[in-house]
């Protein structure tokens, strides 16, 4: 890679780390992030497909409270710059460098998730730095800091990036032609699958008994495949919206002192 | 009486602003506070001019805080008012500052979520993602777009009811609104993710179920096809067996079942239903998504290797 697209890249992987902490403008959801580095390295499609496929991956993925879940920032940053290798060697077709390159994120998120938990250990001196701060009333102390603390998390992507930018990439498409063809097509195979794990983690948070019906409506509706995602969506949240007015009705009219059973209360009434 | 101290808008907007960095010096020992502290430095410089004050209010925002990023701007709303109203000389001691924002960040964070990790972020997330997966640049963009401008609405809006609210927010957080947010997002959720698994797990068995010897005249007998080209010509010949294709004849003269068209014949995605039930139950004996993850890449190699997958 050329002096100017490894700068870029590593911007990408700085603005990848700070959103890894940060969770707001979502520059480390693979979707964006391999986008843009399919963007600075000029393999804008091939970028686009690999993050479409690992957000399908990651879609569950979520730090919630003190616990960190796999990190997506180094897994779509790393593995999109492994595939950007690969195309630029050549020889190796877009689709084979996709799937390769999912397979590798996986370890890679692992790999993120330490360097996380090593950031955020580092970031207690920072707080106590701030406290110093403050016992001054020192307020430019206190933002330098923090900012500290932000370019810290924008480091632990952009350092891994940058050295892979570096990885010659004959190197990588020759180690991706070695790898035989029953390795590569079962890991696409288990790439299909992989996306159950994070919708599993979505519903451990999410099921209660009362919205698991709600869970088979859309499996089953989904199989018919001219309702889009967003008909799905619409017919979701109606869903939604009956199931909580009607609940309501049903409180407000055992309040209001009917039997609690709608229909023997019509047929008293009759 | 001197004139009332009060938040500018545009003080109100930069704290805002530096609010959506409230995670970055997130740490181990008080999580979120010196985010926190950093977002509400502005209210802090206009509504304290002595130095005393100053030092005790940055003191006082440099304690433990943790909530979802995005919920955290009501807290900050309310926040904000208090701080206005104790710079104004009204009696708001430091336990009651603290007090609010440890009250609200829990059931706050107990709705953010479920709404925005499970419900809002997974389906832009699947909607730009199912376009990009073709190499269509709308997917990405959509997810961008669609996402920061719902936050940032969300950021500013809520704190600034906050802010108008003040501690009665904390009247309308136990009338159960709350929980009606929550209880629509998690049915919402998870009708989303039951079709999210329906359309993007994919497992196909391989293995050959049956192999059917079909009588004669329900396949296109190709060698009749080919005296037809010899006599009338190949385009005739392709006319000729692309009628009887649609006409219902076979390609083959042997029907293949598959286990995998046996399985969709109960229902589609019957075996990813399956896999994601036995994810979630995975997850539940504490196995660790990771291992999971490895272990479907390790099963879809040896699948493939015996022919099973």
């Amino acid at each position: 890679m050329d002096p100017i697209t490894v700068l870029l890249v590593v911007f990408v992987a700085f603005l990848a780390g700070m959103e890894g902490i940060l969770d707001e403008f979502e520059f480390h959801q693979p979707l964006v992030a391999c986008t843009l580095v399919g963007l600075v390295t000029g393999h804008l499609e091939a970028g686009i497909m690999l993050g479409g496929s690992l957000q399908m991956i990651a879609l569950g993925w979520a730090n919630i409270g003190a616990a960190v879940a796999p990190d997506a920032a180094l897994a779509s940053v790393a593995s999109s710059i492994i595939m950007v290798l690969a195309l630029n060697g050549g020889s190796s077709d877009t689709q084979t460098a996709i799937t390769t390159s999912i397979a590798l994120a996986v370890p890679l998120s692992v790999a993120g998730l330490f360097l996380t938990m090593v950031v955020r250990t580092l970031a207690i001196p920072i707080v106590h730095a701030m406290d110093a701060c403050a016992d001054k009333g020192n307020f430019r102390g206190v933002e330098a800091w923090h900012i500290v603390a932000i370019i810290m998390q924008g480091v632990r992507i952009a350092i891994p990036a940058a050295a892979l930018c570096f990885v010659p990439s004959d190197a990588v498409t020759a180690a991706l032609n070695a790898m035989p063809a029953w390795l590569t097509d079962g890991m696409s195979i288990g790439g299909g699958m992989v996306a159950a794990v994070g919708y599993a983690m979505v519903i451990n948070m999410m099921a209660t008994r009362e919205v698991w019906p709600f869970f088979a409506l859309g499996f089953v509706l989904a199989t018919i495949s001219e309702l889009t995602l967003i008909a799905l969506g619409a017919i979701g949240l109606s869903l939604a919206f009956i199931y909580l007015g009607l609940k309501e009705a049903a409180q407000a009219g055992g309040g209001a002192g009917g039997s609690g059973d709608p229909l023997g209360d019509i047929l008293n009434d009759y | 009486m001197a004139d009332k101290i009060q938040l500018s808008k545009k003080d109100r907007l930069s704290v805002a602003w530096r609010h959506q960095f409230l995670q970055g010096s997130w740490n181990y020992e008080r999580m979120q506070n010196g985010g926190w502290c950093y977002s509400i430095i502005p209210a802090i410089k206009k509504l304290y001019s002595n130095k005393e004050d100053q030092i005790s209010a940055l003191k006082r925002h440099m304690e433990f805080y943790n909530t979802h990023p995005y919920v955290s701007a009501p807290v900050m709303g309310v926040t904000l008012a208090l701080e206005e109203e104790r710079a104004n000389g009204a009696q708001v001691d430091d336990a009651a500052i603290q007090g609010v924002k440890v009250g609200m960040m829990g059931p706050l964070a107990g709705v953010g979520d479920p709404v925005f990790w499970y419900t809002v972020r997974p389906i832009l997330g699947a909607l730009g993602a199912s376009m990009a997966m073709s190499g269509n640049i709308i997917g990405p963009l959509l997810f961008f777009v669609a996402w920061n401008v719902i936050r940032m609405a969300f950021l500013w809006y809520t704190q600034e009811f906050g802010y108008k609210v003040g501690t009665e927010i904390t009247k309308d957080l136990s009338g159960g609104l709350l929980g009606k947010i929550t209880s629509g997002a998690s049915i919402l959720g998870m009708f989303i993710i039951g079709a999210l698994v329906q359309r993007w797990v994919s497992i196909s068995f391989a293995p050959t179920v049956s192999t059917v010897q079909l009588s004669e005249g329900a396949y296109i007998d190709w060698s009749a096809i080919s005296s037809t080209a010899s006599s009338d010509g190949v385009g005739a010949a392709i006319q000729s067996a692309l009628s009887q294709q649609a006409s219902g004849l076979s390609l083959t003269d042997t029907t293949v079942t598959t286990l995998q068209q046996n399985l969709d014949s109960l229902i589609p995605g019957l075996a990813a239903v399956g896999l994601t039930l036995l994810c979630c139950w995975l997850l539940k004996k504490k196995v660790s998504p990771i291992v999971i993850i490895i272990a479907l890449f390790v099963v879809g190699v040896a699948g493939h290797l015996i022919g099973l997958l």
